[in-house]
């Protein structure tokens, strides 16, 4: 590609799932009116979803989904000896996603309430990180894909991305969107990172919090005012759990 | 008269409604049509009910409206401010293309007509504060003056809204940088015209020149709307106050509550800091310059080159937002930026409202 008279390879990428749904790669494949140009700006070598061809020279490896299965951290372990740079799609990838609310419950009870008499091999949910070193982190469910757009611009210009440090009340306001709180609904708007552009507030939902913690967020003022606000502290810990993004964080007693 | 003949009583004058701005009424009836003559010929915004809050209060919004049934005139304030209108949250600046070893720069203002009907003072104030910066400052912004000269202003006088502290700060009252401004004085409307283009259009629906009795009602009318003013908040002295109290432990206090979320300054119809980022197009054959609204409340707006934040705390970014307000504004424009509004107040979760906060840092230093 050639920017202000400078030329950069397009980086030879692949693109791998792992315990997910494969929504953010869907979005990969998604918003037709770029997609042309996005995936002239790559070189697609490995993408199940998309092409048919399963190359093994690949420098940036997108990984998707959470970490479940012995043969998963394998198979990821040797993704990663591959990779330049090992990208977590999505928040499956980054935090453990939905999945890893199956730790806070006895692995056998789980299995057998979804498998029944055929159970499967299974391990508490990890998310990329914990299992490998991760070079960057796109959290969503799923991604955005204006967001993994302007990563990959990044990624061809070899230019540092910062996601935004703010959290997702900036973007509601920037969308004309009455606050969800004022209007008696819980919401992690206040202490979630922004850059999804606050779609779910704008629907009529609160933030369950999928892209995780902004930076620096004031939880102890949030727990406050949520409870002032009449929320339990279950509710509050069960929406911080959804995605995993706040692992580690309980208010009050145990979750 | 002549020269030198002593009069008795007042001094002969103009006829009232004469001066500076000119003072008409206008029939209650036509009002609807001056509103509906104005929709037909631009875009209008106007303030609408969106839903209802968690104490079962209305909210409002200043929202695009095409039919006059749509438009609240009853409204209280609005939870955000119609800043948007003149700062929009993102604004392209400039698209520059390459092509054929070149290329071409394309600059482009908004400058489709657009009305905001139903403005109240306060908010009439905070343009008058961002035409200081934007348009009469070193750099005026051609962005901005596009917007704010074919936008049409259409202002009313109403109660005071509760929480409000414009009466400190002298936004209740407003006499320039609207087109017309109304007043309820009973049968009809006492019309402050602010542009000539605002008075072509109430001469078409009638308006007429006012009376004394017209006068008496509109001095009557507002002298009631002063008396429901409930806050008495004094800002005397405010600026040296705010640098006596710099390392004042209140702003630890309120720091603390701080969620750093920018809920205040995008709501505040004042607030005006922004970035400027490029934007490069999928197919790197555009660029673009964006401007976005940021605020001095986010965790990472004093973050510079290399990395360092000059206000790492939620405390000094909360303290630099008020000496904005209340100390820096001044310094450079001989008035505070505040109106008064108390949207920020409202809209902030952790309950961070002006009032409490000057009152404390007065009671702080008080004697």
């Amino acid at each position: 590609m050639r920017y202000l008279h400078i030329d950069s390879p397009r980086p030879r990428i692949a693109v791998f799932d792992f315990t997910d749904c494969e929504g953010c790669e869907l979005q990969l494949a998604n918003k037709e009116e770029t997609l042309v140009p996005f995936l002239n700006a790559v070189e697609i070598v490995n993408f199940r979803e998309i092409a048919t061809g399963a190359g093994e020279d690949y420098e940036i490896a997108f990984v998707e989904g959470a970490i479940s299965r012995s043969d998963e951290v394998e198979r990821l372990k040797a993704i990663r000896g591959k990779a330049r740079l090992l990208v977590a799609l999505g928040s499956c990838a980054c935090f453990g996603g939905v999945n890893r609310m199956k730790n806070a419950y006895d692995l056998g009870a789980a299995n057998a309430e979804i498998y029944g008499r055929t159970p499967k091999e299974t391990l508490p949910v990890r998310s990329v990180k914990e299992v490998v070193p991760v070079d960057l982190e796109i959290p969503g469910c799923p991604v955005s894909k204006d967001e993994v757009e302007r990563i990959v611009r990044h990624l061809v210009l070899d230019v540092p991305f910062a996601f935004h440090a703010y959290p997702v009340c900036v973007e509601c306001k920037q969308r004309f969107t009455t606050c969800l709180m004022e209007k008696g609904q819980l919401c992690l708007g206040p202490i979630v990172r922004a850059g999804c552009e606050a779609p779910c507030p704008a629907g009529g939902l609160g933030c369950w919090g999928c892209r995780g913690p902004a930076e620096a967020p004031n939880l102890e003022e949030f727990f406050a005012l949520a409870r002032e606000r009449g929320f339990t502290d279950q509710e509050i810990n069960e929406r911080m759990a959804f995605f995993g993004g706040f692992e580690g964080v309980v208010v009050g007693g145990t979750r | 008269m002549a020269c030198g003949t002593a009069t008795r009583g007042r001094p002969p004058r103009r006829p009232r409604g004469e001066g500076f701005t000119l003072y008409k009424t206008l029939r209650k009836e036509a009002f609807r049509s001056v509103v509906e003559a104005i929709l037909a010929g631009s875009e209008g915004v106007e303030p609408r009910r969106v839903g209802t809050d968690r104490h079962g209060k209305p909210i409002h919004q200043f929202l695009p409206v095409e039919r006059f049934e749509d438009i609240d005139f009853s409204y209280d304030t609005t939870e955000f401010s119609a800043k948007t209108y003149f700062l929009p949250f993102r604004e392209r600046l400039s698209t520059y293309r390459f092509s054929d070893g070149d290329w071409e720069q394309e600059t482009r203002y908004r400058a489709e007509p657009r009305a905001l009907i139903g403005l109240h003072s306060c908010d009439i104030h905070a343009l008058l504060k961002l035409d200081k910066v934007f348009a009469r400052d070193w750099y005026p912004s051609p962005y901005y003056l596009s917007r704010r000269r074919n936008t049409f202003i259409l202002g009313i006088d109403h109660d005071p809204c509760e929480g409000a502290f414009c009466r400190s700060l002298g936004t209740d009252t407003v006499t320039h940088g609207f087109d017309l401004f109304l007043t309820d004085i009973g049968e009809s409307y006492f019309a402050a015209v602010g542009s000539d283009r605002g008075l072509s259009l109430i001469d078409r629906f009638g308006a007429r020149p006012i009376t004394d009795e017209d006068s008496h009602r509109y001095v009557a009318e507002r002298k009631r709307i002063a008396a429901l003013m409930q806050n008495d908040l004094n800002l005397n002295n405010l600026p040296n106050l705010l640098d006596i109290e710099f390392k004042s432990p209140i702003w630890e206090k309120w720091g603390a509550k701080c969620l750093s979320c920018g809920t205040c300054a995008m709501v505040c119809p004042t607030c005006y800091c922004h970035g400027v980022y490029e934007r490069i197009s999928m197919d790197f054959q555009e660029g673009a310059k964006i401007r976005q609204l940021h605020a001095c409340t986010l965790v990472d707006f004093a973050v510079v080159a290399g990395g360092h934040n000059f206000r790492p705390t939620p405390e000094s970014r909360l303290k630099y937002r008020y000496y904005h307000q209340h100390r820096g504004f001044v310094e450079q424009h001989e008035e505070p930026k505040c109106v008064g509004c108390n949207r920020c107040g409202r809209a902030c979760l952790a309950g961070i409202a002006p009032v409490d906060v000057i009152r404390e840092l007065q009671e702080e230093v008080a004697p």
